[in-house]
């Protein structure tokens, strides 16, 4: 179960905007797929190591060698708005 | 000679190194087609093939719109990076290019690979050459009707939950998830890191392994990859001889359609007429597997879509402060299903809930991965159907969308232990293609297209649209 005022937290947490229409909607519609999901809390797994990688590699390492790499204008290219050397935006505010 | 647009890609790929077919007649032959169609496969189509030259003869390829191509609008379909070109190709791309295969487009998908039906592409829905009312599974859903309808030869995509082999099933084609890191996944935009593999949708099992030939491969800019213990070849098995087959009762019994199970009875039979020995097995954490994926999944997607904010891709929203900014690109970039996953997996991750989602979640994909590895103790492979249902109307499922996530049941648990599968066409059930899965231990690539190509000569599946259409 999630309510309207978690909808809110979290919706603050992940930066989305909701509309009204949204924020009317989304507390049933995700609480019907978490009471999906939330079976899986009623398996007992006590002791089971939780999965972090499934093929099991371990510490992929490579010299720490200097290489080429995108030039800054190529990087800045699709920016909305570019400065001459980064990405410009507004002031984080109060 | 055969007409050039019936030629799988391995038939055309020979034609053209033999001097029987121009690689260029061929590739305007299915630009021109693929610039007209009406599926909404396409999001973009190229207007010429730069000159190639290796093994896959020039011959024309359609890319999920996931993969990134220099220059070329790579959007994952979705808003949030509209007009999107990439300054750099992603690696599986880069590296089919270098053996000789040409760009032809970029195909529609569920908007960052979030779906099994294609309408949650930012761009429109995609159908069904089988049946234009129907959707053609996702989420690589364009890359699956452009090779089912013949607008392309062959193509590529991205298998997350199910999302190459699903949309390969409902379009009556082949598709192949590799093991997790076989492919490189640099500039595949990311949906969930530990789930995402790219993999192709071809028109048969030899173009299948053709394609993957070329793929797979260790890549320095991917530190999950990992090569493949030898070079894939060309499938040429026939005989089944000895071959155990896995058929787990739970993913072939309850919730499966009838019409499919017909035709997933019928190529067990064949199975049986090629010498292979069906073993039942138990996959006993598997139906877990998507209420597991619907935590891991969403979790990881609400990390990796942080990056979509409006500062360094994609259109801007918002005047005034950087939260506002931010806030409302997103609410404008995103779809419905996207935002609803983000939420998920925010939500699963935020304090107080790890452990009971993620963490929970994370120790159920031990269990599935530790069932299937007790099953390969006793079986080659494990045989199920692809989808518990063949390819369903648009809009069917669109309001509900755990109706919609349950159309991963069959597909969803081999990525969660990483292990390789193939979907090939078994059959039709009231006109319609039904899939058959089969999947292997980690690295096993080569027995599944050897026992696909096996079962593939048995069933003899014929009368795709792609078929019909000649050129």
């Amino acid at each position: 179960m999630i309510d309207r005022e978690q909808v809110l937290h979290v919706a603050k947490l992940a930066r989305l905007r909701l509309t009204d229409d949204e924020v009317e909607r989304m507390p049933a519609e995700l609480s019907k797929i978490l009471d999906h999901i939330e079976k899986i809390s009623e398996l007992d797994l006590d002791g089971v190591e939780p999965t972090s990688h499934v093929i099991g590699l371990e510490n992929v390492l490579r010299e720490d060698e200097p290489a080429e790499s995108l030039p800054r204008e190529r990087a800045l290219e699709q920016a909305p708005d570019a400065a001459p050397d980064g990405f410009r935006v507004p002031s984080p505010g109060s | 000679m055969t007409d050039p647009a019936l030629m799988t890609g391995a038939r055309a790929a020979a034609a053209v190194d033999a001097g029987e077919l121009s690689a260029s007649e061929l590739f305007e032959l299915y630009r021109a087609r693929s610039a007209a169609e009406e599926l909404g496969a396409y999001l973009w189509v190229a207007e010429d093939a730069p000159e190639t030259s290796g093994p896959l003869g020039g011959v024309p390829l359609a890319v999920k719109d996931l993969f990134c191509v220099e220059g070329v609008p790579s959007q994952a379909a979705s808003r949030v990076l509209d007009g999107y070109r990439p300054p750099y190709t992603s690696t599986a791309v880069r590296r089919l290019i270098d053996a000789g295969a040409t760009v032809l487009g970029k195909t529609n998908m569920d908007e960052f690979a979030m779906g099994s039906s294609n309408e949650n592409s930012g761009f429109g829905p995609v159908r069904n050459p089988w049946d234009e009312t129907r959707v053609p599974g996702g989420s690589s859903g364009g890359s699956a009707a452009a090779v089912a309808a013949g607008l392309a030869p062959w193509a590529i995509g991205t298998d997350t939950g199910g999302s190459i082999r699903q949309p390969a099933a409902l379009s009556g084609i082949v598709g192949m998830k590799p093991t997790y890191g076989a492919v490189s996944r640099y500039g595949m935009i990311a949906f969930a890191s530990s789930l995402d593999q790219a993999g192709p949708l071809t028109r048969d099992v030899t173009d299948a392994a053709l394609l993957l030939r070329h793929m797979v491969g260790r890549d320095p800019m991917d530190s999950t990859s990992v090569g493949l213990p030898e070079p894939i070849e060309l499938p040429t098995a026939e005989r089944l001889d000895g071959v155990r087959l896995g058929v787990p009762p739970e993913l072939t019994g309850e919730g499966v359609e009838p019409g499919v199970r017909e035709v997933f009875e019928r190529a067990l039979a064949l199975a049986e007429e090629l010498g292979a020995n069906l073993v039942e097995i138990g996959l006993p954490h598997s139906p877990h597997g998507i209420a597991a994926y619907y935590v891991i999944a969403p979790a990881e997607a609400s990390a990796n879509l942080a990056r979509y904010d409006g500062v360094r891709f994609g259109p801007r929203l918002g005047d005034g402060d950087l939260a506002s900014l931010y806030e409302e690109t997103r609410a404008a970039g995103f779809g419905d299903e996207v935002k609803r996953r983000i939420m998920i997996g925010t939500y699963a991750l935020s304090s107080g809930y790890y452990d009971a989602y993620y963490g929970q979640a994370q120790k159920v994909r031990t269990k599935i991965a530790d069932d299937f590895r007790q099953a390969f103790e006793q079986v080659d492979l494990v045989i199920t159907p692809t989808s518990p249902t063949v390819a369903f109307k648009l809009g069917e499922r669109t309001a509900d969308p755990l109706a919609m996530y349950l159309s991963d049941y069959c597909t969803v648990p081999m990525p969660l232990a990483g292990i390789p599968a193939i979907s090939l066409p078994g059959g039709l059930s009231d006109g319609l293609p039904v899939g058959i899965q089969l999947a292997g231990p980690a690295f096993s690539e080569q027995r599944i297209l050897d026992v696909a190509h096996a079962l593939e000569q048995a069933i003899g599946f014929g009368g795709a649209p792609w078929q019909r259409v000649g050129a």
